[in-house]
């Protein structure tokens, strides 16, 4: 479990790290840590998998991946699972999430995102996706996304609670 | 233009940043170049809006309740609905998408009833109802976003 100086320190990095020199040392000394304090606390919090990457957050959009679509699919439930990972491992797929259908309103319960250069790009990834994971005949959505309103990490309180046994790998 | 230098620091550390002392210096020393030259090679990152931050992605509802929430909401309103939205601080990504449901945020909450009441408050204060769509299931094992630096 984490406790209340893990939290402080997650909540503290989650703006991003300072670039300079001692970048660890800057955030103890805002937290009255050891710099190895804070390194040693990092490091068990990636290795238990609460910080599930530790490193450069890129805006895709500034770099020109402009084209960036959430894919929606009505998949049968027994084959969610199975599926889910086949299209996590495709190199253009971002993210893939199962999420619980609003019955008629909307009835997919597989996300998946891909990010790419141009719509038709993203299109025919998406394309060469359904062949290769056998998708031809389901239902789905592409939702492009048009204006972004807000993108910055999390805000975590005090009162926040960890949760590590809801974590899915 | 991004240089040779800006790409790969964009591309090899978004998940092993160095956890060390001298985090920079390491990172000058695998690529060959000085720490002062990746130093004021993040700054120029960082200035232009090409890295949201150098920092923790944590895992999906490790640490309070999270969820994706989506809202159809008429043209006429959507300015002000969004920005309404992303005044919470509870809520870190906020888009519109070309759908019915056009407005897309995710938020996180202490816990689930701090979510809820979150929620329950944007739409009594848009007079728009919210789709509620919790993750069940991360399928996700490839980290990162990986760049095309060949064009």
């Amino acid at each position: 479990m984490i406790d209340a100086i893990d939290f402080q320190l997650i909540a503290a990095v989650q703006a991003g790290l300072p670039i300079a020199a001692r970048p660890y040392a800057a955030i103890a000394a805002q937290l009255a840590l050891s710099e190895q304090d804070v390194i040693d606390r990092l490091l068990s919090l990636k290795a238990r998998g609460l910080i599930k990457r530790w490193g450069v957050v890129v805006k895709h959009r500034q770099l020109g991946y402009r084209a960036n679509a959430m894919i929606v699919m009505d998949i049968p439930d027994d084959r969610v699972a199975e599926l889910g990972r086949q299209i996590s491992q495709l190199s253009f797929v971002n993210l893939c999430y199962q999420r619980p259908r609003q019955g008629e309103t909307w009835p997919y319960n597989l996300y998946c995102m891909i990010h790419g250069k141009s719509r038709e790009l993203v299109m025919q990834q998406w394309a060469a996706l359904q062949q290769s994971c056998g998708l031809s005949g389901i239902t789905f959505e592409v939702l492009f996304s048009r204006r972004c309103f807000k993108q910055r990490g999390a805000l975590y309180r005090q009162a926040c609670q960890p949760r590590l046994e809801a974590s899915h790998g | 233009m991004l240089s040779p230098l800006h790409k790969q620091l964009l591309n090899n550390y978004q998940q092993d940043f160095p956890l060390s002392p001298t985090p920079y210096r390491d990172i000058a020393d695998q690529l060959g170049v000085s720490e002062d030259e990746v130093l004021a090679a993040f700054q120029v990152l960082a200035e232009q809006q090409m890295i949201s931050r150098i920092g923790p992605v944590i895992a999906p509802n490790a640490i309070g309740s999270s969820a994706l929430v989506a809202m159809a909401v008429s043209d006429a309103d959507l300015a002000w609905v969004a920005e309404l939205v992303s005044s919470y601080p509870e809520v870190n990504h906020n888009y519109e998408r070309e759908n019915r449901f056009n407005l897309w945020f995710v938020l996180i909450g202490d816990n689930e009833e701090h979510l809820n009441s979150v929620i329950a408050d944007i739409e009594a204060r848009s007079g728009y109802p919210a789709m509620l769509l919790p993750m069940l299931a991360d399928y996700f094992i490839n980290l990162g976003f990986e760049l095309n630096l060949h064009d």
